[in-house]
């Protein structure tokens, strides 16, 4: 459906030196990235790092102090959401996605609702986006008997995939997913992930944001770091392993004190006594 | 494949009917109407309110209130109240029958200006909720207040009083009044008096001559709106507004302009119910339609719209005023001290809002 179409040179998305302060408050200063057609770029990043600014900043929420966005190779200026969405830029966020009340026909075509008749008789295709969703749900694996039935009777794993499934069926180029998993389980995190692998499959780009290396590592091509409101760099994912993402990313040194001082309470733990005071240290 | 066929009609037979229909939110209404028809049925069957003359009776009481409740209910399920409603009614009575009395002016002007003011307070209202992102329960509070207050001022002061009568003879030369409070169905209703269906006057004209205006304007309005939530764009957008109006606005809802716009829609309703009532009764109060609001609110409840937006029913809005009417006038039928209404209200709105709450666990509940 949604394929990338020729431009092979350019990237799907390219940030160039983007820099955005609120007030005094500098969110980001100088952060640069490059997405490609088919391909998952994993934003990494402790809180308060700028991921979230950064990806507000891409979906059309704020508007960068400085530098640009290239889509496709051309520079673009959003004024709003929407038009980030008119350039193909979809953001996916982890708990505004859906209106749990609402079916899944009408949260899937909230806003994009196909009309039919003439008039003051046009009217929602009810028939018609019950079927496409149904089958779009089909497609990445979630069986609903019903699309009426309200997405709060979902799993959070199927939320996330009909918000995502949602977007590639209205023609999304780039898929931006906010810590789509940091809130499921095990096997829902997994269906998430096996969608991401499709979508990129169908040769879209996505900008995956998580905390989380074990579901990075897997679906991942390419890994940016943020620090403080700056680009690490970018890893390319032959060119690293796990352990020197998840150092990177919990800042090694800090895990390394973490280790020692866990031992030293193991240790402690022979004398009642030391467990008491150790206790309210390690909660 | 075939297991997965299998799975599917196995959480098919998990479902029963009652769960389906559970799921509907005008079901509590429903149930409660038939059960409040059974309840007079037995205990006021021998008093005529249920001839003719007490179904229209009772209908009309409900169609009246009908109107405010299923505009109360698209504007709930967007998410916002209006509690200016009964104040708008009062104001757009008097609208409508100062300058008709007082200065003159054709019936049909006064009424299109009625409507032209309330469009203005609705859109006032709106564009204050949508501005300050305040509650709309203490915007359109504080409208009921000033808009009640206007309205006793501005008729005072003008006609030096509080009442505004005299309007007959402007309501029978107008030619849209009749929109109001005509009556549909004359030919039908005679022919039921002369086959001996319904009761007829000694002169052989049916008591009932046909259907008020008021009840055609709320069945039509219910269909309308029924419609337009169910099966438009607009109707998705006024939920989803409700249901988490950030999530709307991320993917394109003009939430603002569809709640601005339903705020407008109940202006309307309450100018719609205060043309009913003058151009039925020649005369306007400023004290009209007190209370209103909150029995336009509670009628959308018992109809299974919650308090909290993105779900509900105009046919269950419907059902509500329906249920309201049918036993206000029940009790005057079995002779029962009125003042035993309110609390049946009460208790029915209570009953509702429990119902209605467990409701909206069972259908956000994940599996």
């Amino acid at each position: 459906m949604a394929n990338g179409n020729g431009n092979r040179g350019a990237p799907l998305i390219d940030v160039d030196d983007i820099s955005k302060h609120f007030g005094s408050v500098i969110a980001l200063s100088g952060v640069s990235m490059k997405v490609n057609a088919g391909e998952v770029m994993c934003l990494l990043g402790d809180n308060g790092a700028g991921k979230s600014t950064l990806i507000k900043t891409l979906s059309g929420v704020h508007k960068p102090s400085a530098g640009e966005i290239r889509v496709e190779g051309r520079r673009v200026d959003f004024d709003s959401p929407r038009d980030a969405l008119d350039a193909g830029i979809a953001t996916v966020y982890q708990d505004l996605a859906m209106i749990p009340l609402m079916s899944i026909t009408r949260n899937f075509f909230m806003g994009r609702e196909p009309v039919t008749g003439f008039g003051p008789f046009r009217r929602f295709d009810v028939a018609s986006a019950d079927r496409v969703a149904k089958e779009e749900m089909h497609k990445i694996g979630i069986d609903v008997r019903d699309p009426g039935q309200a997405v709060g009777t979902l799993s959070g794993g199927e939320r996330q995939c009909v918000a995502i499934a949602r977007a590639v069926y209205f023609g999304a180029k780039v898929l931006i997913l906010d810590e789509p998993t940091s809130a499921l389980g095990v096997k829902q995190a997994s269906m998430v992930l096996r969608y991401i692998a499709q979508a990129r499959a169908r040769n879209l780009g996505v900008i995956f944001i998580t905390h989380n290396v074990h579901h990075a590592f897997p679906v991942g091509d390419a890994f940016t770091m943020l620090n403080r409101g700056r680009t690490l760099g970018t890893f390319r994912k032959e060119e690293t392993t796990r352990e020197e993402i998840l150092e990177m990313m919990s800042g090694g040194k800090e895990l390394a004190d973490l280790d020692a001082e866990l031992a030293e309470f193991a240790r402690a733990d022979d004398s009642p006594r030391a467990r008491a005071q150790a206790s309210p240290a390690a909660s | 494949m075939a297991t997965q066929a299998a799975r599917a009609d196995e959480r098919i037979a998990q479902q029963p009917w009652f769960r389906k229909a559970m799921g509907r939110p005008e079901l509590g209404a429903v149930a409660g109407a038939i059960l409040v028809f059974l309840f007079f049925a037995i205990a006021a069957g021998g008093t005529g309110m249920f001839s003719a003359l007490g179904i229209v009776n009772f209908l009309e009481v409900s169609a009246q209130l009908g109107i405010i409740a299923v505009a109360a209910c698209m504007l709930m399920i967007a998410g916002e109240f209006d509690l200016s409603i009964g104040s708008m009614i009062g104001a757009a009575g008097v609208i409508i029958a100062i300058p008709a009395v007082t200065w003159g002016w054709p019936l049909w002007l006064c009424i299109l200006l009625a409507f032209a003011v309330a469009c203005l307070v609705g859109y006032v209202n709106g564009l204050i909720v949508i501005r300050t992102g305040l509650p709309s329960f203490i915007v359109t509070l504080a409208g009921l207040f000033i808009l009640r207050g206007l309205t006793i001022g501005f008729t005072r002061l003008i006609t030096g009083r509080t009442q505004v009568s005299g309007l007959s003879p402007a309501i029978e030369a107008d030619w849209l009044a009749p929109l109001f409070a005509g009556e549909v169905g004359y030919p039908l209703f005679k022919a039921m008096a002369g086959a001996g269906l319904i009761i007829a006057r000694p002169d052989g004209e049916p008591l009932v001559s046909g259907i008020p205006m008021s009840i055609v304007w709320w069945l039509v309005l219910t269909a309308v709106c029924a419609w337009i939530l169910l099966r438009t764009r607009v109707g998705n957008w006024i939920f989803a507004s409700g249901g988490d109006p950030v999530a709307a606005r991320n993917v394109g809802v003009p939430v603002t302009r569809v709640k601005i716009s339903l705020f407008m829609f109940t202006a309307c309703a309450a100018t719609l119910y205060a043309c009913v009532q003058v151009v039925d009764q020649g005369s306007a109060d400023v004290l009209r339609g007190s209370l209103k609001e909150f029995e336009a609110i509670i009628a959308a409840v018992i109809g299974g719209t919650l308090l909290t937006g993105g779900y509900g029913s105009v046919i269950g809005a419907s059902f509500g005023a329906l249920i309201f009417g049918t036993v206000q006038m029940g009790i005057f039928y079995t002779g029962v001290n009125t003042d035993w209404f309110k609390v049946f209200l009460g208790v029915m709105l209570l009953i509702a809002v429990i119902f209605n709450n467990y409701i909206r666990r069972k259908a956000t509940s994940s599996r």
